[in-house]
């Protein structure tokens, strides 16, 4: 029932010459998501990936579950002293996102443009 | 706009994760129908598929034997959710989830559904089953006629 979630890495240069790890995530984000939530972001090499930006673009549906996952990546990438923001969230999840205070330890942006722009 | 005419609408899902959905859209269905605004629609959706996630793993704990009831009430100026499953209903509410507790590992990641369910719609009480058993949470969210 719950669609599978894809992800994939790509690495780009922010305008202001910082190297930036994108983590592009497809599907549903549940419980099922470890491994491309987690597992994708634990494959990332800490001491080069400084930066990280997780674009929710093409996710439709975040539960509870999904957004454990979130906390414990970012959970991760604090102690790893890596930076995570986030783009591509419908109105709905910002709010969501916002609501439980995930904000509070990753940015929201719009847009990857907007995103880039800040880093 | 006119006051919608009462309608309730059932749905049993199975004990498994992701049929949630399910619900979640027929209760999107019902609301559009009734005039409910798109963000008002979004709201309802994650606060009926916690209610059913919290049915699946807790109530019924994962039991594909046992289903997971749905009730939508419409009429007036709201609409009723009623999510009953066979557990034994909830002792007490869970404390309020806390970010920095979570980042700093004092509490666990999870824990976020009903503080969700709690802040997205009008109303939401959890019913203990007076035979142990069909316990329910019954949620409320109403037209808002500033926006109608």
């Amino acid at each position: 029932m719950q669609s599978e979630t894809k992800s994939r890495v790509d690495k780009l240069t922010s305008p202001a010459g910082h190297p930036v790890t994108v983590l592009r995530f497809e599907g549903d984000i549940a419980s099922t998501s470890k491994d491309a939530v987690l597992g994708t972001y634990q494959g990332l090499p800490k001491d080069t990936a400084k930066l990280i930006l997780l674009d929710f673009t093409k996710v439709d549906y975040i539960n509870s579950s999904g957004i454990a996952l979130v906390i414990q990546l970012l959970i991760e990438a604090a102690n790893a002293a890596q930076k995570v923001y986030a783009f591509g969230l419908s109105a709905h999840f910002t709010k969501v996102f916002t609501m439980v205070g995930i904000t509070k330890y990753a940015g929201l942006f719009p847009g990857q443009a907007e995103a880039l722009a800040a880093l | 706009m006119s006051e919608f005419k009462s309608a309730t609408v059932e749905v049993r899902l199975p004990s498994r994760l992701g049929f949630e959905k399910v619900a979640m859209s027929s209760a999107a269905s019902v609301a559009k129908l009734m005039g409910f605004r798109e963000d008002r629609v979004e709201d309802l959706k994650t606060a009926v598929a916690e209610a059913c996630i919290n049915a699946i793993e807790h109530g019924n704990r994962l039991n594909e034997k046992l289903s997971v009831g749905v009730v939508l009430s419409a009429g007036g100026d709201k609409l009723e959710v009623k999510v009953i499953d066979d557990g034994k209903g909830m002792m007490k509410q869970p404390a309020k989830p806390d970010i920095d507790r979570k980042m700093h590992g004092e509490e666990g990641p999870r824990g976020m559904g009903m503080f969700l369910i709690q802040a997205l719609v009008d109303e939401a009480e959890w019913v203990a089953g007076c035979d142990g058993k069909s316990s329910y949470v019954r949620l409320v969210i109403r037209l808002d006629k500033e926006a109608e």
